[in-house]
């Protein structure tokens, strides 16, 4: 029966396109009506030499946070009326609200770098509200460097995404987490969500695997062959360095930490078949939840609820998804054909995005692509669509944008995308980096 | 005084006075004719013949160079004599009273010379010592194999089929020579590697690598191999053989790789 429902699914989809859309509209807040808003350069109010250059970085990285955020058409700077905009003063709404730009909302403001300091100003008006346009005046001051300028932008990009976006706090000062041969081993590497700031975090000169932030972002638990194993490993970011982390024997790979950053799920072959276990997070109070023979790997919580824990088995062959109770009851298998592996949870507990190679054949397998699957009907969406081998998923913050790995570039990079699949970018560039984790703030 | 040789051996002593007496005799005889005739002159007395001196005491020597020798090689022995008309050395014969001769005698040997003249006898000795020979060095055993070397030439990896971890039917026989050898060598330890090939996701194959690593461990345990020899570690597609996009490559990859040691 369930396999005529996805059958008259896939039809309708075929056939109606716009309402198979609009489940992963509503799940993830894309895709639908975008506010349309205005970003004119900020003028320079005041400059003791560095203002230009400093004022350049801050307003590519407030177009691009603002163009990534997903929620917003911005207009395009080549229909805007002319004339610099510093203040209030300069803005005249009548000519915003027409055509060409037709802007629902402004962002402007100016920029001022005196005796090596950095402030700025900035508003957001409501172009339709001439009588009561401002929703939002800020001042920002810092040191006046290069990173501060991205700094600013980033807060300020958050602020105006947070007012319009339904109170969905913005992603542009997140972080992302993945592994990077550039330094000739596998080391865990971290960057800015938009790919800006890649810096190299561990240097155990090993294989280092499956990287997982904590909750509050104070330390990333790894699976690596530092010590031998592989074993599930605890490095302090605020340390910078390896923390004590119990060696379980056998192979211990994809930690994953519940929301509430007070549990541990991985797997372990301990027993001597890989199963998953859950510890709390100093790896104490070990308990199984798997006991099928076959691969049992990759867990991800329900970052909701933590009531339920999402996850790989190759029990019946071909590795396949399964959800379980966090306690390893109720445990049900999702998919049912294919090569699936590497789930992820959506923030709002509603959806599973995932790798799959959904006509899998001997010798030459179909792609491998990232899907989105709501859990409560087992619908799906394929995201990808353009070659190479996609993996990997995980989520940003806000729900609305899907970090993964691609080969589709020629070599494995790091890529990120809006949760419909649109705004594919690319972020690395540099040797093989793969199996990105995006903080969870 | 030169001794004539041999001939005068045969004179008898008591011929050779009796033959000086003669001589004497005519000559007092031709003296006194000579007086009658011519006048009766002074005339001195022949002088008295000198007594006989006793004959002198034979001398010798005898040495031998080198004074040891390894049995098979060869020295020189050496004698000189004096005053001797007879000589001989014990083991060889007469010799001639001086000279040299080689000797290869297979054993230690003491040489006696015995000289003897008129006026005596006189002997020498010299020792030979003979030394055995080395014996030949024996030649070089071939070098016994290391364990390691013996674990390389006799284990035999197994391989595995997409997505299996499961033994081939085909891999039974690995499976036996496998274990015979190590059954055989109780001491050793060694390592199963599990590996992927590099299709699949980096997690997902570690977990399958480690199912075929335990796979192989299993069947070995069954077997009859003691579980204390064996680790198991798998390395997933994290250490490919061969890095080609192609079956033949992958199916070298997808494998448990014994290697020696913990």
């Amino acid at each position: 029966m369930k396999r005529y429902a996805v059958l008259w699914l896939l039809l309708l989809a075929f056939v109606l396109p716009g309402v198979a859309q609009d489940w992963i509209r509503t799940g993830t807040g894309v895709g639908g009506e975008k506010i349309r808003i205005a970003v004119p350069e900020f003028k320079v109010s005041a400059d003791d030499g560095q203002a230009a250059a400093l004022d350049k970085t801050f307003n590519d990285v407030l177009f691009s946070d603002l163009s990534a955020a997903g929620i917003f058409d911005v207009v395009s700077r080549s229909f805007y009326p002319l004339g610099a905009i510093g203040g209030p003063t300069d803005v005249r709404l009548d000519t915003w609200a027409a055509p060409p730009p037709k802007a629902a909302m402004i962002a402007f403001g100016n920029v001022a770098s005196t005796s090596g300091n950095l402030q700025v100003q900035g508003w957001l008006f409501d172009v339709k509200n001439a009588q009561g346009p401002q929703i939002l005046a800020k001042q920002y001051r810092e040191t006046a460097t290069d990173d501060n300028a991205r700094l600013i932008a980033h807060r300020f990009a958050d602020e105006i995404i947070f007012r319009l976006g339904g109170g969905i706090a913005g992603i542009a000062e997140s972080k992302l987490y993945f592994i990077s041969n550039r330094s000739g081993n596998k080391e865990i590497w971290g960057m800015d969500y938009d790919g800006a700031g890649q810096h190299q975090i561990t240097h155990l000169r090993s294989i280092s695997l499956s990287p997982r932030v904590s909750p509050d972002g104070t330390r990333i638990a790894f699976s690596s062959y530092f010590k031998g194993g592989p074993n599930i490993m605890m490095w302090s970011l605020d340390l910078n360095r390896l923390v004590k982390f119990p060696e379980f024997g056998g192979t211990n790979l994809s930690p994953a930490w519940s929301s509430d950053g007070s549990r541990i799920a991985f797997s372990s072959s301990r027993s001597g078949d890989p199963e998953i276990y859950v510890s709390d997070q100093n790896g104490n109070n070990l308990k199984r939840l798997t006991v099928y023979h076959g691969p049992d790997v990759s867990p991800a919580w329900n970052p909701k609820t933590n009531g339920q824990i999402a996850w790989i088995s190759g029990r019946t062959g071909l590795p396949q998804l399964y959800v379980m109770d966090s306690d390893g009851t109720n445990s049900q298998r999702i998919t049912d054909q294919g090569y699936a592996v590497s789930p992820a949870w959506s923030p709002n507990g509603q959806l599973l995005a995932f790798a799959w190679i959904r006509h899998y054949g001997p010798g030459s397998p179909g792609n491998s692509d990232i899907y989105v699957l709501d859990v409560a009907s087992h619908q799906w969406i394929q995201l990808t669509h353009d070659g190479g081998r996609n993996d990997f998923p995980s989520w940003s913050p806000d729900g609305r944008h899907i970090v993964y790995q691609s080969t589709r570039s020629g070599t494995e990079q790091i890529w990120s995308m809006l949760a419909d699949g649109s705004q594919q970018t690319q972020l690395t560039f540099t040797g093989s980096n793969s199996q990105p984790n995006w903080s969870w703030k | 005084m030169t001794v004539s040789p041999a001939s005068s051996d045969s004179l008898a002593l008591e011929d050779k006075v009796n033959r000086s007496w003669l001589k004497w005799t005519l000559l007092v005889l031709a003296l006194t004719a000579a007086l009658a005739v011519g006048g009766c002159k002074k005339k001195a007395a022949p002088p008295a013949p000198p007594a006989a001196p006793p004959p002198p005491q034979p001398k010798a020597t005898l040495s031998v160079n080198p004074e040891s020798i390894q049995r098979g090689q060869s020295a020189t022995l050496t004698w000189s004599t004096q005053d001797a008309t007879s000589i001989s050395i014990d083991g060889i014969g007469t010799v001639q009273a001086s000279g040299s001769q080689s000797v290869s005698p297979t054993a230690s040997t003491n040489y006696h010379l015995t000289a003897q003249g008129p006026g005596g006898s006189a002997d020498a000795t010299a020792r030979l010592t003979v030394t055995e020979p080395p014996p030949p060095p024996k030649a070089a055993a071939p070098p016994e194999p290391s364990e390691e070397e013996l674990f390389a030439a006799n284990m035999k990896d197994i391989y595995f089929d997409y997505d299996k971890y499961d033994l081939r039917p085909g891999d039974q026989a690995a499976v036996d020579t496998d274990a015979a050898f190590l059954k055989a060598h109780p001491s050793i330890k060694f390592t199963i590697e599990g590996h992927c090939d590099e299709r699949g996701s980096t997690d997902y194959n570690l977990a399958l690598g480690d199912n075929r690593a335990n796979a192989a461990r299993d069947a070995l345990v069954r077997a009859g191999v003691s579980a204390s020899q064996i680790k198991v570690i798998s390395y997933g597609k994290e250490k490919p053989f061969c890095t080609e996009s192609n079956e033949s490559c992958w199916q070298q990859n997808r494998r448990d790789h014994f290697v020696y040691g913990r």
